[in-house]
């Protein structure tokens, strides 16, 4: 890589490189920039680009998980470090059931031949396309009705695994798919039987698959707000709908706001440079082939 | 004996567990909705109670004004989301398109608006955008110029609505397209500056026909998911002014949650469904032709 050249360029050019970056990250720089801001300083006229940075916001935000009482803050609000508990648990869980049962899904789907395969994959293609505003009613109508699970953090999780297995399965398949038969093969001679052959061969070798997938499904987990809005009590609440819910029309807190919207934020943007190789990946296969 | 019986079961049991989960919390919702929808049924009656009113829910959306004007806000927005963000994303991957240091940085940096939640998009947009505080309206004064009411009139509400997607999604089909560009054969691009042609010339007559396989997946992909923006809208204006940016996916969220008609609400996610698997479906069948065509090629020239 470091032995590569690169071209000159003119510098319009890099000009317009600049322009473009500040374009795509100035909006989040601005979130964290007023996360950090009192409130005097927001409401100001002037736009000052001196102020004094301070974490007050954030620890408003979470004073629940402070070892401190902050002075200025008369009363804590657990709401968010709730949401923050409920959102943590809810992501990971979902990802780690989906994740599980969507490998092996695909892998069934790319090595057997069996009855009904060409049925299964269109289907879950299909699958694919249904946005959660479609789910709200039905959803809503059979979680509270039929299982009784509405208002639980289990709930809200197996409507997330739902969601995301479609995409799961369609996109691991791919990474399957480029595994050698050869080595599976190998691995039956010596014995091992259909499971031992997926978890210690078949696993190991997709690790690059799993990661794209998911933060895929990390992501719309923790990002996801109209179902869990429809089905979270105020205990099981997830971060994005106690955002909505304290957006009012008039007096809005922004400094605390901005403080909630950055740590829900964060993670995404911390997997985002961690593995975006990974996740461009995930973006184009399917579209882009070869 | 047993271990052929175990070795023809074995891909079902690996399928089982997503199979079942898929089938009652996916399959069996939208069997449901789709019965829902013939149901007169609000939040606080058991289904069985509900009572089956035809195709009332249907006719009463047709005729209903302001479920055509969303109806017509989601048609409008799409149209213009998805033309805007393909002309800025396939000019700007063919302006990128070169051999410049850092450039995978510059793709990580546009990924993170596709990554945030779009809550918090929203929110951000809901902030720059304020009448008083939003970084648009402070400039513009300390410019000397008018304040601009960005989110309460209906047709700047639709505009900012619009930016503010267009900022989040561009970098999509502009990922897409530059993996389409890096992927071409490069004879075909040596030939033709051989041939002479220039730069505009390359760009009509070579690189922009031969993407188009992966242009029109994008275009598809991107359309199928401009109907379902629904969280970033909700914070910036809940629909509002009016009716001017609620789109259809807030219009069954309200339906369902203010108006309590569940019944209705279900036969327009019902129609959203439908709009989307044609979608899928038209998408599935171009690839498959796709395909075909390859294959075919293929074919001849071993033929040859």
């Amino acid at each position: 890589m470091s032995t590569k050249t690169y071209d000159r360029q003119n510098p319009a050019f890099y000009a317009l490189l600049i322009t473009l970056v500040v374009m795509a990250i100035g909006p989040i720089y601005l979130m964290l920039v007023t996360s950090l801001k009192l409130n005097v300083d927001i409401m100001s006229d002037s736009t000052n680009i001196l102020f004094m940075p301070t974490l007050r916001n954030y620890e408003t935000a979470l004073c629940d998980f402070l070892w401190y009482k902050p002075e200025y803050l008369r009363r804590c609000d657990p709401t968010f470090g709730r949401a923050l508990t409920n959102s943590l648990i809810i992501g990971l869980i979902s990802t780690a059931i989906t994740l599980i049962i969507g490998t092996m899904a695909a892998y069934a789907l790319v090595r057997f031949r069996f009855m009904g395969r060409d049925v299964v994959s269109i289907w879950t293609l299909m699958m694919r396309m249904v946005p959660p505003a479609v789910l709200l009613v039905p959803v809503f109508g059979i979680w509270t009705f039929q299982f009784g699970i509405d208002g639980s953090r289990g709930g809200i999780i197996l409507v997330y695994v739902a969601l995301n297995l479609p995409f799961v399965i369609w996109i691991l398949q791919s990474f399957i798919v480029q595994v050698p038969i050869q080595l599976e093969e190998a691995a039956r001679m010596d014995g091992a039987g259909p499971f031992q052959v997926f978890f210690l061969v078949v696993l190991p070798l997709i690790k690059p698959g799993i990661a794209a997938a998911s933060i895929f499904t990390f992501r719309v987990a923790w990002n996801e707000f109209l179902l869990a809005n429809a089905l979270a009590d105020r205990n099981s609440r997830t971060v994005p709908v106690t955002i909505v819910n304290s957006l009012t029309e008039f007096n809005i807190d922004w400094g605390v706001i901005m403080a909630t919207g950055m740590l829900l934020a964060i993670p995404p943007i911390i997997f985002t440079f961690i593995a975006s190789r990974q996740i461009i990946t995930g973006m184009t296969a399917g579209a882009v082939k070869g | 004996m047993s271990i052929a019986r175990t070795n023809r079961m074995t891909p079902y049991l690996f399928l089982a567990p997503a199979g079942l989960v898929l089938l009652f919390a996916l399959f069996y919702p939208i069997c449901y909705m789709i019965y829902a929808s013939f149901l007169d049924w609000n939040p606080s009656q058991r289904i069985g109670e509900a009572d089956f009113v035809g195709l009332r829910n249907y006719t009463k959306l047709f005729s209903d004004p302001s479920f055509r004007e969303s109806m017509w806000v989601t048609l409008k927005f799409a149209g213009v989301v998805v033309t805007l963000e393909m002309f800025l994303g396939v000019g700007l991957a063919l302006l990128l398109d070169r051999n410049i240091r850092g450039m995978s940085l510059l793709r990580t940096l546009f990924i993170l608006p596709m990554m945030i939640a779009p809550i918090v998009v929203g929110l951000m947009w809901r902030y720059m955008y304020h009448p008083t505080v939003g970084i648009f309206n402070k400039t513009l004064k300390s410019w000397g110029f008018d304040t601009i009411p960005w989110l309460s009139d209906g047709n700047w509400a639709f505009a900012s609505v619009v930016i503010a997607d267009v900022w989040q999604w561009t970098p999509f089909i502009f990922i897409l397209s530059l993996a389409a560009l890096q992927s071409l054969p490069t004879s075909a691009v040596e030939a033709s500056k051989i041939d002479g042609a220039s730069g505009w010339q390359q760009i009509i007559y070579i690189k922009l026909p031969l993407m188009l396989p992966v242009l029109i997946v994008t275009f598809l992909l991107r359309l199928i998911d401009s109907f379902k923006v629904l969280e970033v809208i909700l914070v910036m204006t809940n629909g509002g002014p009016g009716l001017s940016t609620e789109i259809l996916s807030l219009r069954i969220n309200r339906t369902a949650s203010e108006f309590r008609e569940l019944g209705e609400a279900a036969a327009m996610s019902n129609l959203l469904l439908i709009v989307l698997l044609l979608l899928t479906f038209a998408m599935f069948i171009y690839n498959k032709a796709q395909d075909a065509r390859a294959a075919r090629l293929r074919a001849v020239e071993e033929e040859a």
